[in-house]
């Protein structure tokens, strides 16, 4: 994985550990952590999918555009793995 | 007597303190139902679960001081601390269980600050329950957005230079942050250092208390 990531942007239903705020947003991968079991499926007690955790560093500028309070400011959060797609990807 | 609405009075003439006086949530009703089965099946007993919330209480930031004087004072450890925190804050007896820990250093340039907007996730085996504020929308929600003017009405204004990062604690991940060394504090022994150590400087909604305040 490229380490200059965006998250998708999908809306699914379910419980997800992907921030709204932060879908479809380009950030910079800053360590890769796990792998630990899908919290999307331990949440139905299906067997957790082993995935990598990322930790994604995100710029208020790129998370708020204009309204950012200081644009240089960054966010950290954890991102599953197939929550990520290359920041190139259409 | 100068109150007509007897039954919102105690028999001295005064009003009763407002207690737990709305119905049982759908919630509540379900955990002491289940709890009451698992008691009267032997499962548990009523003084395991009591002892287990003891536990609970009694886990207070006294414990994330430590570890930060202890990374004040211990190259070694700082550096352990560094590469995985879980691992090395288990050796001085902080098991975090299944989550695991990330330290995150402030510095001069740098300030760290940890919310978690999806829920209330914080490392309770290092600084106890969340206060109530942490779990708050406001807190949660500004704090990703505005740090700056969140930080200031905690009393903490920090310099434009000065870099703040968020740490939005989403998944599996718990995170203690290790404020700077107060100045003048040279030679101190690591249970003074830890007493300057505050909960809200191990957030990052705080610093720790200025070396003046001992003594």
């Amino acid at each position: 994985m490229d380490r200059r990531v965006r998250v998708r942007n999908d809306m699914p239903p379910g419980h997800i550990r992907t921030p709204a705020y932060l879908r479809g947003k380009c950030g910079v991968i800053e360590r890769t952590l796990g792998p630990f079991p899908n919290p999307e499926q331990l949440a139905y007690r299906h067997k957790g999918r082993p995935l990598a955790l990322h930790r994604v560093r995100f710029t208020m500028a790129e998370i708020w555009g204009d309204a950012a309070e200081t644009p240089t400011d960054t966010v950290e959060a954890e991102i599953y793995a197939h929550w990520l797609e290359p920041a190139d990807a259409a | 007597m100068p109150h007509d609405h007897h039954d919102h009075l105690s028999p001295s003439g005064h009003p009763f303190r407002a207690d737990n006086d709305h119905p049982l949530s759908y919630w509540q009703a379900l955990e002491i139902a289940v709890r009451e089965l698992l008691i009267e099946k032997g499962v548990t007993t009523a003084a395991e679960i009591a002892g287990q919330i003891d536990a609970m209480d009694n886990r207070t930031p006294a414990n994330g001081a430590a570890v930060v004087a202890l990374a004040w004072t211990d190259p070694d450890f700082r550096a352990a601390l560094q590469h995985d925190a879980s691992m090395a804050t288990a050796e001085m007896g902080f098991d975090i269980g299944p989550m695991k820990l990330i330290a995150v250093e402030n510095t001069a340039e740098l300030h760290n600050i940890v919310v978690c907007t999806l829920c209330s996730c914080y490392p309770r085996n290092l600084l106890g329950l969340p206060p109530d504020w942490y779990k708050s929308r406001a807190y949660r929600s500004r704090t990703v957005r505005e740090p700056r003017r969140v930080l200031a009405e905690f009393g903490v204004t920090l310099p434009e230079a000065t870099h703040i990062r968020v740490h939005d604690s989403t998944a599996d991940m718990r995170y203690i942050v290790i404020p700077a060394r107060p100045k003048g504090t040279d030679g101190w022994s690591k249970k003074d250092l830890a007493d300057l150590v505050t909960r809200d400087s191990m957030v990052g909604t705080g610093l720790p208390k200025s070396p003046d305040a001992l003594v």
